[in-house]
């Protein structure tokens, strides 16, 4: 098959994960929405593991599954704490700077 | 050119001597004199007068020499033209035009010279005594000392800017010593009015210099002169003109009619100086004037033209004669009918000029600086001791000739020289006069002439009755020790009148009583003291014997041979061979006329050798002398003396007689009452110059002048405030407000503006932030897609 | 294009079964994206996530197909919906899901697609995936274990720090003090 199609369909799913963290109010909903964009990468990733017969992109995309799972940790740590001092997860109202 | 001028007319003649080359030391002299007195003179012990009449008396003595070596060059010359001796060094020089400062002596100069300085001298002496305590003593010497220096630099100037310069100073002299006591206003205003009156007829001068410069293109006399003799100029009425306006100058600075109202008033002054200055001296300074362009006037007025019946200068002169003679008639100040005197002898000697009779105005120029010098230091002889400082003939004085002979004596010769009586000097030099104006057929001023003497005799007899004669009267009368009736009222009337003469006797407790008098002569006891009398002395007895250096009538010609080289000047070569003849038997003839007869005939001969204008310049001389020519002048002297003298006792006298009738006469008479006012008003002159001609003239002027000045000077300069303070309002408002400081606002409010533009990027949202990095994301991607395309 | 659907020389069969896991896939992305309930959101991720399982499996990645399933879908989407849970989320429809600036997400995520596709295709249209199902590519497995103990070992021992300081870290700052 083609590999554009793997690279099409992880570009079409990182500018949903585009979209999605600059529409979404829920700081959860933000944080999913940066895990499309990630797994867009994997699966590029993958695609030119393929596309050059090397193993370096498994390698990268392990790497990535990593990061991400400890980012999403600390990640959630924040918005409980967030929410626990402020009771709302609303990004719009998370705001202090004064623009 | 003049430097080599000079040196080859030393070549020519023998080399002069020393005093007639350093003749410029005798107005150098006073006028460092003028200096000393000025700074030092009032810690000297006599206030300076000591270097005043030491320094009169080097010039008196350089001036001697100069004589001396001036006659012997004459005398060696043997009938040549003897030419000046001129030294100057360079004054100004810009272009081609150039002038000096230095000396021009010829025969003229010469005797100028020593008029000025011997008279000079007699005067500070006489003054020592007369202005003693004086509160401005060594002032007075410093003024009279610059005085003469300043006359003397115009009587041996080489160039018109130097005689212009003497001219000048000769005036601000004039206006320093006739306001001396300038405390009156009387005095004051008189010194205003003679420095004014000269001013006018100054503006003459300078246009006539200018004029002349123009003509000749040189300011040299030696050169104007030439170039009048041997016509080379342009057109004659050029010259004319140039003559006139010089002539303007004379008649102020000479009181000619009508300039010579300044003259009388000028008698403010104390007596020596109206002695020196306005008798002898400053006044003969434009008849000195005429005399040294004659050329210049003789063929500019075209005087003895063939045919001409008058000219300017015979005319204003003999106006003069007349009008003045007249109004001495009714003065009873003595100094104010020797002033008019001296105006009426001015008038002779223009009108002698007029006429072409040059040697004999210059010398009456000399015998009349001596005869008049004495009668006004005569009139200040009685005002110092016998009329008690007044000089009111008819309340001062009377009956004093028994007790002041020597005063007496030399008021007699004095005036007998002033009548032109016989042997005495006035009759040698004015009777010339007279005579050369009917040989010149001027008939017109032969009469005017004898009428003058006539008049001359008359007044004076009038005031030598009424001063010496007749019962002793206020002043006078307490000096002759006669009780008066009504002796204080004269005595406040006595102290008036020195008001009005401003003697220095206004204020009581001033100074001047405290001098003690000097002494008086053993032989005069009570007469002047003896620094008074000695110049009397000295001048009377030159009243006398001046006269015999120039009498035709014993055939001395003395006088005429020393200075006529002054107007004999060589016409240039080229005039043709006749003329150079001409010349020569002309001189030839002149030099053996000196010795004895036969000069008749050579002076015709000379005489219608220059009237053709082709020959050597000279003037016509003067006609032989012959007593029946005489007689009708002399008659009238006669006549007037005898006159006078009946009317005098008729009028003033106590004894009755047949005139006695004609006592108060002119209170009583209209015609005549009115004539006597018109003539006491001075012929309303006064009225005229300061009423009519100054309002009218000046006053206007000065009103438009003052409004010219408030509103359209200060409303262009308040014009140009007030537009400048708008001016700067509206910059303020418009340019510095809002356009300098909206720049500088506006530039804050950018930088302020873009923050609050830049702002809403820090909202502290998370969505826009990374609205932001993804989209700016996506942009560097098309743009690096685009540049690689 | 049309060579995408029906090339004859391609493997037919993979090919499907990729574009229906693809359809499946974006499906589900626009829904996490756009729904209004949280946990469907969630719900929809596990279904994007286990879409992305099945494409390893189609391009041979076997291990990181269970990695990413064992790891995503098994431990950070329990995570997510423990914190959903934690942050009491609403029950059903939330009212205020997207925020005010929503509109300018629709161009950027267009935008993006329009420069990563044209990109992608200008690069590789022409590139032929080899079949799989050949004995070509070696044990994968043992290409990653020799990879990671081999050439990138310090990655993964720094790879290890940074789980332990998340971890430790999350701790942290979840606790309740």
């Amino acid at each position: 098959m083609y590999a554009v199609n793997f690279l099409l369909l992880s570009a079409a799913l990182f500018s949903i994960g585009v979209f999605g963290v600059i529409a979404r109010r829920n700081a959860v909903m933000v944080l999913m929405s940066i895990e499309l964009i990630l797994n867009s990468v994997n699966l590029n990733l993958i695609a030119f593991a393929l596309i050059n017969n090397d193993i370096d992109g498994h390698i990268f995309a392990l790497f990535v599954i990593a990061i991400a799972a400890a980012e999403v940790g600390v990640g959630l740590a924040m918005v409980l704490m967030i929410y626990r001092n402020r009771r709302s997860i609303a990004l719009d109202g998370l705001s202090e700077m004064h623009g | 050119m003049l430097f080599a001028a000079e040196e080859t007319a030393e070549h020519a003649v023998e080399a002069a001597g020393w005093f007639l080359e350093n003749s410029w030391l005798i107005p150098l002299i006073p006028g460092i004199a003028f200096f000393v007195i000025l700074l030092f003179g009032k810690r000297l012990p006599k206030g300076g007068s000591e270097v005043g009449i030491a320094s009169m008396t080097a010039s008196l003595v350089i001036a001697a020499g100069a004589a001396f070596q001036w006659i012997d060059r004459v005398d060696s010359s043997h009938g040549e033209h003897v030419g000046p001796v001129i030294r100057q060094w360079t004054w100004w020089q810009s272009g081609g035009t150039k002038f000096g400062i230095g000396q021009h002596i010829d025969g003229l100069a010469v005797m100028a010279l020593l008029l000025v300085t011997f008279i000079s001298t007699l005067v500070q002496i006489y003054s020592t005594e007369y202005v003693k305590g004086d509160r401005r003593y060594t002032h007075y010497f410093a003024s009279i000392t610059l005085f003469s220096a300043g006359m003397l630099t115009m009587v041996l100037a080489p160039n018109m800017v130097q005689l212009i310069l003497g001219w000048e100073i000769m005036g601000l002299c004039s206006f320093l010593l006739i306001g001396h006591w300038w405390e009156e206003r009387a005095n004051s205003e008189a010194a205003l009015k003679a420095f004014w009156t000269v001013r006018v007829g100054d503006i003459g001068l300078l246009v006539g210099t200018a004029m002349l410069l123009g003509i000749f293109g040189t300011l040299d006399i030696k050169g104007i002169n030439e170039g009048a003799a041997a016509g080379d100029f342009g057109a004659q009425s050029t010259l004319m003109w140039a003559a006139v306006a010089l002539f303007i100058a004379c008649i102020g600075k000479s009181g000619q009619f009508p300039l010579h109202t300044w003259l009388p008033d000028a008698m403010a002054g104390p007596t020596p100086v109206s002695s020196l200055l306005h008798s002898s001296t400053m006044v003969v300074a434009g008849v000195f004037l005429v005399a040294r362009l004659y050329p210049v006037f003789h063929v500019g007025l075209e005087i003895n033209a063939v045919g001409q019946t008058f000219n300017l200068i015979a005319v204003i002169g003999g106006i003069t004669l007349i009008v003045a003679a007249a109004l001495a008639f009714v003065q009873n100040d003595i100094k104010k009918v020797l002033a008019y005197s001296t105006v009426s002898q001015l008038g002779y000697m223009m009108m002698g000029l007029g006429v072409g009779a040059w040697t004999a105005s210059v010398f009456h120029i000399f015998t009349h600086a001596f005869f008049k010098c004495a009668l006004f230091l005569v009139a200040g002889s009685i005002s110092y001791t016998a009329s008690h400082h007044s000089f009111d003939m008819k309340k001062d004085m009377g009956g004093i000739w028994k007790k002041m002979p020597i005063t007496f004596g030399v008021w007699m010769v004095s005036t007998a020289a002033l009548a032109g009586i016989p042997f005495f000097s006035g009759f040698f030099s004015k009777d010339e006069i007279i005579d050369s104006a009917k040989h010149a057929d001027y008939t017109i001023f032969y009469i005017v002439g004898i009428v003058g003497a006539f008049m001359t005799t008359a007044y004076m007899t009038r005031a030598t009755y009424l001063t010496f004669f007749g019962a002793p009267r206020g002043g006078a009368a307490h000096f002759m020790g006669v009780e008066q009736p009504d002796n204080e009222a004269h005595d406040d009337a006595a102290h008036d009148d020195h008001g009005d003469h401003g003697d220095d006797h206004d204020a009581h407790g001033q100074d001047d009583h405290a001098p003690v008098p000097g002494r008086s002569f053993p032989f005069a006891p009570f007469d002047s003291p003896w620094k008074i009398t000695a110049p009397l002395l000295i001048l009377g007895t030159l009243a006398v014997g001046s006269g015999y250096l120039n009498a035709p009538a014993l055939g001395i010609h003395w006088f005429e041979h020393q200075t006529e080289s002054s107007i004999g000047l060589p016409i240039a070569e080229g005039h043709g061979e006749e003329a150079a003849d001409l010349a020569h038997a002309g001189e030839g003839d002149e030099e053996a006329g000196t010795a004895a007869e036969g000069e008749d005939e050579a002076e015709h001969a000379a005489a219608e050798g220059e009237s053709a204008d082709s020959a050597i310049f000279t003037v016509p001389e003067a006609p032989e002398f012959k007593w029946s020519a005489a007689a009708p002048g002399l008659l009238l002297v006669l006549a007037g003396f005898l006159t006078s003298l009946f009317l005098s006792f008729a009028v003033f006298g106590k004894r009755k007689s047949a005139l006695t009738p004609l006592v108060g006469l002119t209170q009583r008479s209209k015609p005549v009452g009115a004539v006597h006012k018109f003539l006491v008003n001075k012929l309303y002159l006064d009225h005229l110059y300061e009423k009519i001609i100054f309002r009218g003239v000046a006053y206007p002027i000065s009103k438009a002048a003052y409004w010219f000045n408030q509103k359209v000077i200060d409303g262009v300069v308040d014009g140009a405030g007030r537009s400048g303070k708008r001016t700067g309002e509206w910059v303020y408002r418009n340019i510095d407000q809002r356009l300098v400081d909206g720049a500088v606002n506006a530039s804050g409010m950018v930088a302020s503006e873009t923050g609050h533009a830049l702002q809403p990027v820090q909202s502290g949202k998370v969505n826009q932030y990374g609205a932001l990095l993804f989209g700016a994301a996506a942009v560097a991607a098309i743009v690096l897609i685009l540049l690689n395309v | 294009m049309n060579a995408l659907i029906f090339a004859a020389d391609v493997n037919v069969a993979q090919n499907v079964g990729f574009y229906i896991i693809a359809a499946i896939m974006l499906f589900a992305a626009i829904s996490v994206v756009s729904t209004k309930n949280v946990v469907h959101a969630a719900l929809w991720l596990v279904v994007v996530l286990g879409g992305v399982a099945a494409q390893y499996i189609l391009a041979a990645a076997e291990f990181v197909a269970v990695s990413q399933v064992m790891v995503y879908i098994g431990a950070v989407m329990v995570l997510f919906l423990f914190g959903i849970m934690l942050t009491r989320a609403s029950i059903g429809d939330d009212t205020d899901v997207n925020n005010k600036g929503w509109a300018i997400g629709i161009p950027v995520g267009v935008a993006f697609f329009g420069v990563l596709a044209y990109s992608v295709i200008d690069a590789f249209e022409d590139t032929v995936l080899v079949d799989p199902s050949g004995a070509q590519i070696a044990s994968a497995t043992t290409a990653i274990s020799d990879g990671y103990l081999g050439d990138y070992l310090i990655p993964l021992i720094a790879l290890s720090f940074v789980l332990l300081a998340a971890a430790v870290g999350a701790i942290v700052l979840a606790r309740k003090d």
